[in-house]
C-alpha cells in the first residue's frame, strides 16, 4: 500500500467515528517503487490530502520532514518530493491501528487486511 | 453450468487453484478486459486526465490492469486472498486490500474520481454467513461508496443479475443511498453477449448544495 492510499483511509468499524484517522502505522517495512511523475495528478490530489496526517506519517516513518501546513505555492521540487512520498513508498508489512477503537489491520505481503468481525459491522 | 455465487462464498470459490486458472484463461482475460474498457468508457472521465480510481472486487487485477494501462492510479479491494496473491505476482502497480465490500469502505469522503466493478455485485445478494443480511450489506456498501466518491463522480458496475428481483434490490439500495443513474444493457437481444452495467452518479459536481 502506497502512502497516498494510507492518507485516504480511516477505520471502517461500525460506529467508530472519533480518532479514526489516520490509522497509526506500526512495525512497518517499506520498499521503494518507481512511478512515473505526473505533476497534474499530484495537483489534483492536493485538496483531498490531509496534510497534517501526511506530515505526521512521513515524519514517524523517517521518510521526510514536511512543513506543518501545506505551502500555498508548491514548487516543482516540492511536487516531485510529494510524488515520491505518495506514490513511490510502498508499505509491505506491519499493521495499522485505529486510535479510536483499537482495531488492528494487519498488513501482509503489501496487502492490508480490512476484514471485520461480526460485532464490528 | 451453475452460477459461481451459488456454490460457495467468493473467497472459497476463488481458492489458489481457481484463482490461477481464472487469471491465465485467455477467454476470461479477453472478456474481463472488454467489460473493463466498457465500464471505463461509461465512467466518462475527463480526457487525458490521470484519475484516482477504485476497482471493487479487483480479483487478480485483470480489470485494474485496464485502468493502469489507460494511465490511472488505482486502488483495488477483493475478498479472495488467493486472487490478491495472483495479482501481487503480476506486473501491476496498485494498492490492494483484503476486504468484504458488504462491510463497507473506510475511505475518507471524496477520495475517488470514479469506481468500476466487474462481475461482482451480484455476490452481495447472497447471505454467506449466518449474520449476513443482503439488504443491510447492500445499504452499507452503497452508502460508504457514495461518501468515498468525489461529488459528480460515477461508479459503473458490470454484473450478472440472476433475476429481475435482484436488479430491483441492487438498484433500489443504490438509489436509497443517494445515487442517481440506472441500467445500461449492451446487446440486449443476444442471450450470450448481453451485458448489464449499472451506472451510478454520486451527486453533481457543480451543485452548490454539495459544497460543505
Ligand atoms: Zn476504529
Amino acid at each position: 500500500m502506497r502512502l497516498i492510499t494510507h492518507n485516504m483511509l480511516q477505520c471502517h468499524v461500525k460506529g467508530c467515528t472519533k480518532d479514526n484517522f489516520p490509522l497509526k502505522l506500526e512495525e512497518i517495512e517499506i520498499e521503494e517503487l518507481e512511478a512515473e511523475f505526473n505533476a497534474d495528478f499530484i495537483k489534483s490530489m492536493l485538496n483531498r490530502l490531509d496534510w497534517k496526517a501526511l506530515a505526521q506519517t512521513t515524519f514517524s516513518l523517517g521518510i521526510a520532514q514536511l512543513p506543518e501546513e501545506m505551502p500555498e505555492e508548491l514548487s516543482d521540487e516540492m511536487l516531485e518530493q510529494l510524488h515520491h512520498i505518495l506514490l513511490e513508498i510502498d508499505i509491505t508489512s506491519g499493521r495499522m491501528v485505529c486510535q479510536g477503537c483499537n482495531h488492528v489491520y494487519p498488513i501482509r505481503n503489501g496487502i492490508p487486511n480490512m476484514l471485520l468481525t461480526e460485532s464490528e459491522v | 453450468m451453475s452460477r459461481p455465487e451459488h456454490q460457495a462464498p467468493a473467497e472459497i470459490v476463488y481458492n489458489d487453484t481457481e484463482a490461477k486458472k481464472y487469471t491465465v484463461n485467455t477467454r476470461i482475460q479477453a472478456i474481463q478486459a472488454d467489460m473493463s474498457y466498457r465500464a471505463l468508457e461509461l465512467l466518462n472521465l475527463p480526457e487525458d486526465k490521470c484519475c484516482y480510481l477504485l476497482d471493487i472486487g479487483c480479483g487478480s487485477g485483470l480489470s485494474s490492469e485496464v485502468l493502469e494501462d489507460e494511465g490511472h492510479v488505482w486502488v483495488g479491494v477483493d475478498i479472495s486472498p488467493s486472487m490478491l496473491e495472483v495479482a501481487q505476482e503480476r506486473d501491476i502497480q496498485g494498492d490492494m486490500f483484503l476486504q468484504d465490500i458488504g462491510d463497507g469502505f473506510g475511505f475518507r469522503p471524496g477520495t475517488f474520481d470514479g469506481a468500476i466493478s466487474i462481475s461482482v455485485i451480484q455476490w452481495l445478494c447472497n447471505a454467506d454467513k449466518k449474520y449476513h443480511n443482503p439488504k443491510k450489506r447492500l445499504a452499507r456498501f452503497f452508502s460508504t461508496l457514495y461518501s468515498s466518491l468525489a461529488r459528480g463522480a460515477r461508479a459503473v458496475f458490470q454484473f450478472y443479475p440472476e433475476n429481475p428481483d435482484q436488479v430491483e434490490l441492487i438498484v433500489g439500495s443504490a438509489m436509497k443511498c443517494g445515487f442517481t443513474g440506472g441500467l445500461v444493457v449492451d446487446y440486449p437481444n443476444s442471450s450470450k453477449a448481453k451485458k448489464f452495467y449499472l451506472c451510478l452518479f454520486a451527486g453533481f459536481a457543480d451543485d452548490p448544495s454539495n459544497s460543505p
